[in-house]
């Protein structure tokens, strides 16, 4: 079988491939190797050794208030929607009636696109401020509260879900032997439904993480990094460095080569603690 | 002791309804607004439209007429359906074929892919763009091309995850049957897979659809999607038509709210099914 199989390999693996060599591989190698060099499109290139790496971080501190910036967001992001979606989850596993209807109306945010996500903040966040005479493009901690407004409300309802995934997975039997051990409702909290449920936390955690971390669309709606730059969360600086000077395509490029190290290596922390958790389960 | 726990589900009812309120308060506001004169939207968005403030239609017509809104409509149609068609089909098959064909090659083909899902789209986002140029996929035909490749690492990832829960057996007996690897495929394994394939489709809906500078950067001087028309009517400050913000947001809504609605158990399972395994 597997003789006959390899003559069909064109067959099934070329269109994906070359698709995959164009939309991603060669872009990504030949990224890596841009960020060396001095260039306005891809012909013009010549070397320039680490130049790049050093005036993304020298030139101006936009890429390093957006690092701050964007480290702030996650870690707040990350423990408010964990602990509200989990929160939530608790509550929309009573069996109460209209559960239904409450997880299909908290999940919903969750399905719009980043950009409208931001404009429909932009409008309710300005007709509050401007009660005071200002609106989100006067200071950069209103943008941030922003974000993490809107980042609640899109993603509560998505980690909810897959914390009530996980409360259900729970066996009742376990339930039952803490009660009748005599386990009060915080002591069976404490000490069965949240150490079963740490695969979702983990998961959960990582999913907030990554998302936080890498966001575009909604920083750049809502405020498109004003006032000046900074309210830009790393992906927007990168973006406004290519994008918005002349002449600094390859520190934007070497600032988005440093972007995926970082990404790369939470991601890497990841893969370790969900495989460490495998082997114990 | 029962009459204590109806009450406190009676409580909890309660509260979870005046959440779910808040919770789809920023749509209502929206839809509100968008029956309101664009110059008594953003100073008191708040405010029930009143016979003063109420203008019917017109930001609906005002925007769609600035936006191209039905075309952008069309293309984000065509761009996300053909993506997921050609998503779920070739990558289905590599998927298949790379986790029963075992060579050195096919190993690095699939870390090659995993590997993908971890960078982010800032770090291709100039090259690709250029390629695209260069190569003239920069058109709603091309860039289905496009997000087959940079979509492949998700969906190599969750189908072969599943393939490799399907016994041998059942391939092996098609092939002595007579199936060459094509019609083994088709006919026997492409079925089975399914349930993953609607799950492949849903997110792979859900990215291309609310995509933003993927397409922009690739189409978007000539072919604006939702997200695009939505992003070209911020204009400078001051100078925003807060009306027809207001009217595109709606629209760009309303696809959204039918889709989930429509199959709403898919989405969630899908949504679940994808965020476990990525």
């Amino acid at each position: 079988m597997q003789k006959t199989m390899k003559k069909y390999f064109a067959f099934f693996t070329l269109p994906t491939v070359l698709a995959f060599l164009i939309a991603f591989l060669i872009p990504f190698l030949m990224g890596i190797y841009l960020s060396f060099t001095k260039f306005t499109t891809v012909n013009d290139a010549h070397w320039v050794g680490l130049k790049n790496y050093i005036r993304a971080f020298t030139t101006d501190q936009t890429f390093l208030n957006a690092l701050v910036f964007t480290v702030k967001f996650t870690v707040i992001s990350v423990v408010l929607i964990n602990v509200l979606a989990f929160v939530l989850a608790l509550l929309l596993t009573r069996g109460i009636r209209g559960t239904n209807v409450f997880r299909t109306v908290f999940f919903m945010p969750n399905l719009i696109g980043g950009i409208i996500l931001g404009y429909i903040w932009q409008l309710i966040i300005n007709g509050v401020l401007v009660n005071f005479g200002v609106d989100i493009t006067f200071s950069a901690s209103y943008g941030f509260w922003g974000l993490v407004i809107l980042m609640n409300w899109q993603l509560i309802g998505y980690m909810m879900i897959i914390y009530v995934a996980g409360i259900q997975n729970i066996s009742p039997d376990l339930m039952e032997a803490a009660k009748i051990d005599g386990a009060g409702p915080w002591q069976v909290l404490k000490s069965v439904t949240i150490p079963m449920v740490m695969p979702s936390i983990t998961i959960c955690t990582f999913l907030t993480l990554t998302n936080s971390f890498k966001l575009f669309d909604q920083n750049l709606a809502l405020t498109a990094g004003a006032p000046g730059n900074d309210s830009s969360m790393l992906a927007l600086d990168i973006y406004q460095t290519f994008y918005g000077r002349m002449g600094y395509e390859g520190v934007g490029q070497a600032k988005a080569v440093v972007f995926f190290l970082i990404v790369a290596l939470i991601a890497l922390i990841q893969i370790r603690l969900t495989r460490s958790k495998e082997v114990e389960n | 002791m029962k009459a204590k726990k109806r009450l406190r589900d009676n409580l909890l009812f309660v509260l979870l309804t005046v959440l779910s309120i808040l919770f789809m308060m920023p749509i209502l506001i929206v839809l509100m607004n968008s029956f309101k004169g664009r110059f008594f939207i953003a100073d008191t968005p708040f405010d029930l439209p009143t016979a003063e403030t109420f203008s019917g239609i017109s930001n609906y017509v005002n925007g769609v007429e600035k936006t191209g809104f039905i075309q952008a409509f069309g293309y984000s149609m065509f761009i996300t359906v053909f993506s997921v068609i050609a998503i779920v089909l070739f990558t289905s098959m590599t998927a298949w074929y790379i986790t029963r064909v075992k060579s050195k090659f096919n190993t690095i083909l699939y870390y090659l892919f995993m590997f993908s899902m971890i960078v982010p789209f800032q770090m291709v986002m100039f090259t690709m763009s250029k390629m695209a140029n260069m190569i003239h996929l920069d058109n709603p035909v091309g860039i289905i091309v496009i997000y087959l490749g940079f979509g492949a690492g998700l969906a190599v990832f969750i189908f072969s995850g599943f393939v490799k829960s399907i016994p041998l057996d059942i391939e092996e007996a098609a092939t002595i049957d007579g199936c060459n690897p094509i019609q083994t495929f088709f006919r026997i394994v492409f079925p089975i897979l399914k349930p993953t394939s609607i799950t492949v489709a849903i997110l792979i809906a859900m990215w291309v659809w609310n995509d933003y500078l993927l397409p922009v950067l690739v189409i978007g001087s000539n072919y604006r999607t939702i997200p695009i028309a939505v992003q070209y009517l911020r204009g400078g400050y001051g100078s925003q038509d807060m009306g027809a913000m207001m009217a595109m947001l709606v629209l760009a809504i309303i696809p959204v709210i039918v889709f989930y609605l429509s199959c709403q158990k898919y989405i969630i399972k899908g949504v679940v099914a994808g965020a476990v395994k990525g």
